[in-house]
């Protein structure tokens, strides 16, 4: 019964509860949350302090963060195993006649396949795509100093103003890749 | 054992962005166009329950884990590296639809594209860097 129920795509307020409750225990565990620090940890782990100074610091207080990674991903792959649902995602009809205009098919999962699955990194196209995606996304948040979760709700939480105005740049940044460069990239 | 907790969150956190679909690319192009409630609905119940959380912290002083004070970290004041750096990083979560968490949530989820979108993100990392000291903060 329970299990059924939490198979079911869970309402928006109830995750942003859950996403509360997060930046909470992660305070009392005397810590913050902020996901994207993991970033710079993963590249100081694999040296590249030798030869940047932003990356010359002790990781090792970072190794608790880097754990929370690695529970990200094990989550990630038991919401696809044991949690999976069959109902297809209820996006917007807008959403999906305006990307089946920019040929994206929505194939009612939670990523269009044919930018994600295997198959399609044989691209050489989507790969570029994907790759320049994560660089706008590595470098961005770090000149930032956050991402979605350091800012948006860690920041704002705590009534700060820089990190009102770093998702007001998330927003601008959002806006004109969707808006103005979705059309020419695909 | 120490660190088994912060496992368990980040497995919570793991399954609430996959069941509510906040990691799901479809859905970050649905906000970016304004034609759903649901990725607001997320992040403004977090925000609003995180300001009363934080709200009640401060108030009672109440201690963490360690018996400190709970530690609250002030965000440098400047605007030019937020709202510059935030811009670059929402490019890249519009043609992503991920922010860092859910990139890794996705490579779990089996998403291989995601492991690509991971090596952009830690070379995009690596990249600031390299050149942050001839950048405007």
């Amino acid at each position: 019964m329970i299990l059924e129920l939490i198979k079911q795509p869970w309402p928006w307020y109830i995750s942003g509860l859950i996403i509360a409750s997060i930046m909470v225990a992660l305070l009392f565990f005397g810590k913050s949350f902020g996901f994207s620090s993991n970033l710079r940890t993963i590249c100081s782990m694999m040296g590249a302090g030798k030869k940047v100074r932003f990356f010359d610091f002790n990781w090792k207080t970072q190794k608790w963060n880097l754990f929370f990674l690695v529970g990200a991903v094990i989550g990630g792959c038991i919401a696809s195993t044991f949690l999976a649902s069959n109902a297809p995602l209820n996006l917007s009809k807008s959403t999906i006649a305006d990307l089946a205009r920019l040929g994206i098919q929505f194939d009612g999962g939670l990523n269009p396949s044919q930018l994600f699955d295997f198959k399609s990194l044989a691209s050489v196209k989507v790969i570029s795509l994907l790759l320049f995606g994560g660089i706008l996304v590595g470098f961005g948040s770090r000149y930032a100093g956050g991402c979605t979760s350091g800012h948006a709700i860690s920041g704002l939480s705590n009534l700060q103003l820089p990190s009102l105005v770093a998702v007001i740049g998330f927003f601008i940044g959002g806006l004109i890749m969707t808006h103005l460069l979705f059309p020419i990239l695909f | 054992m120490k660190f088994i907790k912060y496992i368990f969150t980040g497995i919570v956190f793991g399954i609430v962005m996959a069941k509510s679909e906040a990691m799901s690319w479809f859905r970050i192009q649905e906000m970016f166009r304004f034609q759903s409630f649901h990725m607001y609905g997320i992040i403004g119940t977090a925000v609003v329950f995180g300001v009363i959380a934080v709200f009640i912290i401060k108030k009672t002083g109440i201690k963490d884990l360690n018996g400190q004070p709970v530690k609250f970290q002030n965000k440098d004041k400047s605007w030019r590296k937020y709202i510059i750096g935030g811009t670059i990083f929402g490019l890249g979560w519009a043609l992503t639809g991920a922010c860092p968490g859910p990139i890794f949530v996705g490579i779990g989820y089996g998403y291989l594209g995601m492991a690509v979108v991971a090596i952009g993100a830690l070379t995009g990392t690596y990249l600031y860097g390299v050149v942050k000291d001839k950048l405007p903060h």
